[in-house]
């Protein structure tokens, strides 16, 4: 049972920075903007979110640092996508491109650095439930605020006129325009804020997984949230889901090897993109046979205001 | 007439002139990793970064994936005289290359194929690991090392039986459990693994993979480590027993200067401890005498050639015993284990 439940807790800290980006991914997409360059902004968001927490010892501005940084890199995506209308698919690779290297540039000389990483708190009462109590309510603090993410991006979306007119923006940025909504400041937005929550996402690395800074610290999650946003259907809700899953699968393809059980490891690896070709395969059927939309209607088009369609 | 003739001087000219140094060869790596990764690459970039002191003009490409090799090898055939590529998954491309650019130099870390302008190097880690295993063996309370693996390949899998053998000098009833990340590199899952090792009962974590991940888990832990590739003890000087480190400079200083002379030669360098190419960085103070003059003893014995680490009889996992000492060639293949591993070997 202890074996067990430290699989879920390790599948927890692991899914968590996936949580943080899809969830950004999830908000950028709903708006009609694909966003590639998570894992760009996951190193930015860890690059800063060290060297903050390094100066100052404070976890606090440490994210609120990586935080801000990340959605200011992110708008490079809103402005060449959304004001300059070039690929969005072109503009979020070289945004990883770029926050590659330049995490790695401005990361070159802190080599041997390292930080206190994040201590578990247990929530007194609710860590005292048997198997979910240890693995959801002794987490560290960010874990915390990936709960209150969820919720508040899901009650954001779904429960709000702002989210109303974002998802409305992502099925049909014209209509939306001809009520007078500003489609491109919505975008621009929901992009800036996605970038936020990516790089968050990152910051969990340096802060709580791996207390120390190195290149591509990340190890290509990035690329995992950008297919879990599509593995999720673009709901905060499953996203949460989503994340644990993958985590889930990371942390069980160790286990897996302790307990003696043979799973070709390309098997697991594989596991998140096989997933979410299969849910593409299902989005695309239910949309034409049953007409049920799940992806954003307008995701990944350029809008051109006042232009006929 | 004339237009063709000097057309044909000038080709001549441009091949003499590539094939004939001009000053000092100029000397190209590629990278399989970050040079920042504090460990695999940044090990080779510490010896390009001797060759740039000893006055050769250098560059690199990091992170390059193996999949997608072929094109930065040829970029840097196209620029340089000598080509370093270091990381296994190249050894296709680079002899592919190699084929196509008869006048330069390529030169493949821990491969195996070899053409006329192809050789392959490689250290013999497995003595540096072997050595300090012997430490880790010592100072393990609980009996158990934990290995996190990265790629299931012969030359991790000979490292760990090597682990295994050396930790068995200091206590032969030393069990080993090892976890592949199946990655070179991926910090979170290295934290993971030794997490998974240290809950499993390990105290004493090797890496084979390329960040000090493991290190900080196990300072946090309380347990020791011994660092990969080179010296970690700038993560977590509390855990860090050694490092069994590779000092490249000493081939790549080597082998560039065999090229200017002309003496180069294709081949298969394998060099061993007493080249100097692997060893141990200093050990924590926790690490009694007692132990190191041990671990010394045996390091005088592979330094002499009186011994190695395979050549004098060891038993299987599955209990056959090997009493012939192993080739070279059946060291570079090994896919079993040894006894006192725990884990079963990895399939394929």
């Amino acid at each position: 049972m202890d074996f067990f439940i430290q699989i879920l807790i390790a599948a927890v800290g692991m899914g968590t920075p996936l949580l943080f980006a899809t969830l950004g991914g999830v908000i950028s997409e709903r708006a009609g903007v694909i966003n590639l360059g998570m894992e760009g902004l996951m190193l930015v968001g860890a690059l800063v979110a060290f060297v903050v927490m390094l100066n100052t010892g404070s976890y606090f501005y440490a994210v609120v640092a990586a935080t801000v940084v990340s959605g200011l890199v992110s708008m490079i995506h809103g402005i060449v996508c959304l004001m300059l209308r070039a690929s969005q698919i072109a503009s979020g690779l070289a945004l990883t491109f770029l926050g590659t290297g330049l995490s790695g540039l401005f990361g070159d000389k802190l080599m041997g650095e390292t930080v206190e990483p994040l201590s578990r708190i247990s929530i007194p009462g609710l860590h005292a439930i048997p198997v979910l109590g240890p693995v959801l309510f002794n987490q560290d603090i960010l874990v915390y605020f990936s709960y209150l993410c969820v919720v508040l991006s899901w009650w954001m979306l779904f429960k709000t006129r702002l989210g109303l007119n974002i998802r409305s923006i992502g099925e049909a940025p014209e209509v939306c325009d001809s009520l007078g909504l500003s489609v491109l400041s919505y975008r621009f937005y929901a992009v800036t804020a996605g970038g936020m929550l990516i790089g968050i996402g990152g910051a969990y690395f340096p802060l709580a997984l791996t207390p120390f800074w190195v290149d591509g610290i990340t190890a290509g999650r990035g690329w995992i949230a950008v297919a879990l946003v599509i593995f999720a259907f673009w709901h905060p809700i499953k996203a949460l889901g989503g994340a644990y899953l993958f985590g889930f699968a990371l942390a069980l393809e160790l286990r897996l090897q302790i307990l003696g059980i043979d799973l070709s490891p390309y098997f697991l690896k594989m596991l998140p993109y096989v997933l979410t070709i299969l849910v593409l395969t299902l989005v695309t059927i239910r949309n034409n046979r049953y007409g049920i939309q799940v992806m954003p209607a307008a995701l990944g088009t350029v809008f051109f205001r006042g232009e006929k369609h | 007439m004339f237009a063709k003739i000097t057309g044909l001087i000038v080709t001549i000219f441009l091949i003499l002139g590539s094939s004939v140094w001009a000053g000092k060869p100029s000397v190209g790596f590629v990278y399989v990793g970050p040079i920042g990764d504090g460990g695999w690459t940044y090990a080779h970039d510490l010896g390009r970064k001797a060759l740039e002191a000893a006055g050769h003009e250098t560059s690199y490409v990091e992170s390059v994936p193996e999949g997608d090799s072929e094109r930065v090898i040829r970029k840097m055939a196209r620029k340089h005289d000598i080509v370093f590529t270091t990381s296994f998954g190249y050894m296709d491309p680079t002899l592919k290359v190699a084929k196509q650019h008869p006048d330069k130099v390529f030169l493949h870390c821990s491969g195996f194929k070899q053409d006329k302008n192809m050789a392959n190097y490689f250290g013999r880690m497995y003595q540096a690991k072997y050595l300090a295993a012997i430490i880790a063996g010592g100072m393990s309370k609980k009996g158990r090392i934990g290995i996190v693996g990265s790629q299931p390949i012969p030359e991790i899998i000979r490292h760990i039986n090597s682990i295994a053998l050396g930790a068995q000098q200091s206590n032969p009833d030393i069990e080993v459990e090892v976890l592949w990340i199946n990655s070179w590199f991926d910090p979170a899952k290295e934290s993971d693994a030794a997490q998974a090792l240290i809950d499993n009962g390990a105290d004493v974590i090797v890496t084979m993979a390329d960040s000090a991940a493991t290190v900080q888990v196990s300072k946090k832990n309380g347990v020791y480590a011994i660092g990969n590739d080179t010296d970690m003890a700038i993560y977590g000087k509390e855990a860090h027993l050694t490092a069994a480190v590779w000092n490249w400079d000493v081939y790549y200083l080597e082998a560039v200067k065999a090229v200017e002379n002309g003496t180069w030669k294709a081949g298969s360098d394998w060099w061993g401890l007493d080249s100097g190419i692997v060893g141990l960085t200093s050990f924590h103070p926790d690490v009694p005498q007692s132990l190191i003059r041990k671990m010394n003893k045996e390091r005088g014995k592979i330094l002499s050639g009186a011994m190695d680490v395979f050549d004098h009889g060891f038993t299987k996992q599955d209990g056959t015993r090997v009493t012939k000492a192993l080739t070279d060639g059946e060291m570079l293949g090994m896919k079993f284990y040894v006894k006192g591993i725990i884990s079963k070997p990895p399939s394929g």
